[in-house]
């Protein structure tokens, strides 16, 4: 009896004994790469890394993206490689939690030692690592998100955004229904986050408060947007701007085809891909109205976008990409996220191929500092030693068929007071290897 | 062992936490940083999980939704984080950390009188509902600007001491804190306390007959239990630098009774292990085992270690009905047994 | 006025599909009392089978069903000879972890088979189109009145195999008191086989009339998950015993979520339900509809 109860004791403290010794195994590594100047990197490899939501509530369409720029990075290896160096991405999952998104960049940086973290997606689950990996100095380039937040260079001096922020977003998008929309009655939905409160930021720069009759947020755990739609039926709003993800924008169509309610839809990038969105409606086609197609439901859409169209297949970028994929991941569809990752993946190769032949971390960043060609972007990106945000703009297009068809030309601004204005640059030809050059 | 450690039970107690802790340190300063950033997750594991499984296994409630504990305790580390700025980092870290134990064990005390009505499924549906909904009022827009909506809170780590790293400081607070929940749980079990708390799981209408006030020790049950779950969530806020809605799912407050079931019910050391093997499980040896089966296929590949975490609780739950302790006790049956005959 | 009619008539079409799990849970819960938190995997599993059928392979919206509720009754029966049947005279809580562990399984089985790259959506059988009230449109469509029926119609079919039937009978018995019905000459084991297996079929009715509701439903984690909460709170609010309280408990969810969501916030739903149970709880303990005063796991 008493013996029991001193082992029981015993336990008590002995247990993480156990706990440790069972985490013991290969303890610190001594495993600085061979000879080469950072970690990650060899002779032959560059080793970078990411976090992805490859299971979980962000997984549908998300998981994609990953796959595109591990499948343009397999094209670069088996190409070449750049400077020599072929390059291995090792994304992890973290199913959208952001305590595993934590435990997986330890990971990434203590144990596989990557060289820097890429295209780490998602706001909320990249917001807790960015004060790490700042300190840790692992360059953290292009986070798969618009929040602002990635911009700040004083505070956060490895940290890249990519995509256009939201508030520019908003804002481009807010002038066009304020061209074209005067007078109409205009609610927004939008997610209950910073995506869509950045979004609204930048809508309410440009569209007078007193022509929004509607205001509704959502919260992705919860489907049931009934509620939203009955206050924007009964505000009769003709136009709602809808700062969604894919699901949510399909959700919005579909609860106002319940109450035959035919607004005028303007969505933002995130929310707009016309592949996922018809695949969504699709089933409901035929039982909500007299429609045959999903993709018939969201003809008109208008949204905007930032990478050359897959609308236009004789764009240079576009034959690329559909190789790449053709080849790589063809069982993918050949949509928005799989664009958004063979394009992210060729930035990164750029700033991997001005890093110089011997990359460094602080290389890396300098690369990416001194201003990388847009590539496959329609307007430049911002990066320089005083700014770490990526596209500057956005270019307004509309749903037709199964493509974003882009109108007018692209528009640049920035998040604070700036002036909107057409950028007139014209796009680069995609280089003949597809592999970008230091240059 | 001497007589004053075979009579007194605190002194035992003591003197293990101490070589505990002793040992952890020099393990600790042994591991590298990937190791201690696994050491750490296990270490607040094992608080919340040992807070519980006084609840379930020694008072007879259940509860599901202890994640709400640990929210509760993340979220006043975050709030007072945020308000208190404090020359002594180490004194403004316990100050924190004490006041989140605080908080959680008040709430616990506010569902402890709840679940004091309530028995079996019902007590489990009420507490399943309070994981779900009590991280969704961050998102409540009258809260929102104070809890941070769903983004939730930012935390900053505290700075380790000169000459430590921050991995190993992490580890550090988390073990220490573990060893003593560990110290104090083993001590309350073996007093009056921990005997009421038996004594109404056992049978309530007896527990009654001898004068025990059975609502009072089930509400004092969810208390401690609470508190404890409350320094858990503390320092998950720490080791995560934030405190939001996502960090506290359902599958959060589900793994802790994993973890306690699959130690040994009721017991100190049985949450540990526990704990242990949850946690490596979820974070690294699921993984491990997937990428030694270097399978192919993505799909198949990226669902591995769920599964294996999956298969894991339903075959040790039928392999070993009474958890990791239960195993351990039959085996030592079965060789004092081989040695009588 | 008009909006208040079809927040209610919403409430009332999700509190179906909400009864129809609560239903499932419940008839679990009388057969083996325990609370399977498998539910919400295995109604995902065979929705995944039907939308297979359904959507990618252009089946009839019915085989398709038929099959669901036929991989079901299987999927049912199979999880309670392997996995429950050797924990149902354990400690209460490992059949807690087993059903756990099932869910987990069987999340990650989809994932595997149908991957997590997209979420489908799935045709309803009816038209999604609410009727027309004068000038305006009820949230109310022909798909809304297909989903009332087919629960109402499984509540009294099994309202009359319960009652009235001598399986019916023997079940009761079975699940009662085993020891009685064993010595009566009830086979018992079967009985609570049947007992999930009709459990999970029901499950698989719901799953699907869930995913007709909503785009983007069919996906391995998320919506099912909630369904299965929901269901849940559902069947504790009406008293875990009774399925006349898990259908009053479904209804009461699916209406009071369905204004709240409207006039309060939309943002906080699952602290409504957790308001609603506790409200009820604390009123009666036991839950609206239960008989039993079962005080013990």
């Amino acid at each position: 009896m008493r013996r029991g109860h001193i082992r029981l004791a015993a336990g008590g403290s002995m247990l993480l004994l156990l706990a440790a010794t069972a985490c013991g195994g290969s303890s610190s590594g001594g495993a600085s790469s061979g000879g080469s100047s950072a970690p990650g990197v060899t002779a032959t490899t560059v080793t970078i890394g990411s976090t992805q939501p490859l299971t979980g509530p962000a997984a549908p369409g998300y998981s994609e993206i990953s796959q595109a720029s591990d499948a343009y990075f397999k094209y670069i290896n088996e190409n070449g490689g750049i400077n020599g160096r072929t390059i291995t991405y090792k994304y992890l999952d973290d199913g959208y939690d952001p305590t595993k998104t934590v435990a997986q960049t330890k990971k990434l940086i203590t144990q596989d030692k990557v060289f820097a973290i890429f295209n780490a997606l998602g706001t909320p689950t990249h917001e807790k690592v960015i004060e790490f990996l700042n300190q840790q100095k692992v360059p953290d380039l292009f986070v798969a998100s618009g929040c602002q937040c990635w911009d700040d260079v004083s505070a956060h001096p490895e940290t890249f955004g990519w995509q256009p922020d939201y508030v520019i977003e908003g804002k481009i998008l807010g002038e066009y229904v304020k061209k074209n929309f005067a007078g109409k009655k205009i609610a927004y939905f939008y997610q209950d986050d910073d995506f869509g409160k950045d979004g609204v930021k930048g809508l309410d720069m440009e569209i007078p408060k007193s022509q929004v009759v509607a205001r509704e947020s959502y919260q992705t755990s919860n489907p049931d947007i009934a509620s939203q739609v009955q206050k924007f039926q009964s505000a009769k709003a003709d136009v709602i701007v809808s700062f969604s993800i894919p699901a949510f924008t399909a959700l919005l169509k579909l609860n106002a085809l319940k109450v035959k309610y035919d607004p005028t839809l303007a969505v933002s990038n995130v929310g707009s891909d016309p592949l996922t969105l018809s695949g969504l409606l699709e089933a409901f086609a035929k039982q909500g109205g007299s429609t045959v197609k999903g993709s018939d439901l969201i003809q008109g859409v208008i949204t905007d976008g930032y990478i050359a169209s897959p609308a236009d297949p004789t764009n240079s970028w576009i034959k690329l990409f559909q190789t790449i994929h053709d080849k790589y991941i063809p069982k993918l569809p050949f949509d928005g996220n799989v664009l958004y990752g063979m394009a992210a993946g060729y930035t990164f190769a750029q700033a991997l191929a001005a890093a110089g032949a011997n990359p460094t971390r602080d290389s890396l960043v300098k690369a990416v500092e001194a201003g990388l060609d847009q590539g496959p972007g329609l307007v430049p990106f911002r990066f320089s030693t005083s700014s770490h945000a990526g596209f500057t703009g956005v270019q307004i297009g509309v749903i037709k068929g199964t493509a974003v068809k882009l109108t007018g030309s692209p528009a640049t601004t920035d998040d604070g007071n700036g002036p909107i204005t057409a950028f007139d640059g014209t796009q680069p030809e995609a280089p003949a290897n597809g592999i970008p050059t230091s240059g | 062992m001497p007589a004053i450690l075979e009579r007194s039970t605190l002194l035992r107690h003591t003197l293990f936490a101490l070589v505990g802790i002793g040992v952890l340190l020099l393990l600790i300063h042994n591991l590298g940083d990937y190791r201690n950033s696994q050491l750490a997750p296990i270490a607040y594991t094992v608080c919340a999980a040992a807070g519980l499984t006084m609840l379930v296994g020694q008072s007879g409630q259940i509860s599901l939704g202890h994640g709400a504990f640990m929210a509760v305790g993340a979220y006043t580390f975050a709030l007072l984080q945020a308000k208190w700025t404090s020359s002594h980092p180490n004194v403004q870290l316990v100050g924190l950390l004490a006041a989140g134990v605080v908080v959680a064990a008040v709430f616990g005390a506010v569902v402890g009188v709840a679940a004091a009505r309530l028995r079996g499924p019902y007590l489990a549906g009420a507490t399943l509902a309070l994981a779900l909904g009590l991280p969704s009022l961050a998102s409540y827009e009258k809260l929102s600007d104070h809890l941070g909506g769903s983004t939730g809170l930012n935390v900053t780590s505290p700075n380790p001491p000169t000459g430590v790293n921050a991995y190993r400081w992490q580890s550090i607070i988390c073990c220490v804190s573990a060893v003593l929940v560990l110290w104090f749980l083993s001590n309350l079990s073996r007093s009056r306390v921990g005997r009421s708390f038996r004594a109404v799981r056992d049978d309530e209408v007896a527990a009654a007959l001898c004068g025990l006030s059975v609502a009072r020790v089930q509400v004092l049950a969810f208390v401690v239990s609470a508190g404890c779950a409350g320094l858990a969530g503390g320092l998950l806020a720490i080791i995560n630098l934030t405190a939001g809605p996502g960090a506290f799912p359902l599958s959060l407050s589900l793994s802790l009774l994993a973890a306690i079931v699959f130690g040994g019910l009721g017991s100190m050391a049985g949450a540990a292990y526990g704990s242990v093997l949850v946690v490596m499980l979820n974070l690294s040896w699921a993984q491990t085992l997937t990428d030694k089966l270097s399978i192919h296929s993505a799909k198949v590949a990226n669902n591995m270690p769920l599964m294996i975490y999956g298969v894991v609780l339903a075959v040790a739950m039928l392999a070993a009905p009474y958890g990791v302790q239960g195993a351990l006790h039959r085996l030592r049956m079965l060789a004092t047994g081989t040695r009588k005959s | 006025m008009f909006r208040f009619l079809n927040l209610t008539l919403n409430g009332v079409s999700l509190g179906m599909i909400y009864a129809a799990v609560a239903l499932a849970l419940v008839m679990i819960w009388r057969a083996t009392r325990i609370v399977n938190f498998a539910q919400g995997g295995m109604l995902m599993f065979t929705t995944f089978i039907a939308w297979d059928l359904a959507q990618r392979h252009h089946i009839n919206y019915w085989v398709a069903l038929a099959v669901a509720v036929g991989a079901g009754l299987v999927i049912g029966a199979v999880a309670e000879r392997l996995l429950v049947r050797p924990v149902e005279n354990g400690p209460p809580l490992n059949a807690v972890i087993v059903t756990l562990g099932l869910l987990i399984f069987l999340q990650a089985l989809a994932g595997m088979i149908w991957g997590n790259a997209q979420a489908h959506s799935y045709s309803p059988a009816y038209s999604i189109v609410g009727y027309s009230a004068g000038d305006r449109t009820l949230l109310f469509s022909p798909n809304d009145v297909y989903i009332v029926t087919a629960v109402l119609i499984v509540v009294v079919v099994l309202y009359l195999l319960f009652q009235r039937t001598s399986l019916g009978l023997q079940m009761r018995a079975a699940a009662f008191s085993p020891e009685v019905a064993r010595l009566l000459g009830v086979r018992v084991g079967r009985l609570l086989t049947l007992g999930w297996a009709i459990a999970a079929a029901l499950g698989a009715l719901a799953g699907i009339l869930a995913a007709g509701t909503q785009t983007g439903y069919v996906q391995t984690v998320g919506p099912f998950d909630a369904l299965l909460v929901y269901g849940f709170t559902a069947a504790v609010i009406g008293g875990l015993d009774s399925p006349i309280g898990a259908v009053i408990g479904g209804l009461l969810l699916g209406i009071v979520l369905s204004y709240a969501d409207s006039y309060v916030s939309n943002n906080i739903q699952t602290m409504y339900a957790f308001l609603i149970l506790i409200a009820v709880l604390m009123v009666r303990p036991n839950g609206l509809f239960s008989r039993s005063a079962a005080r013990r796991v």
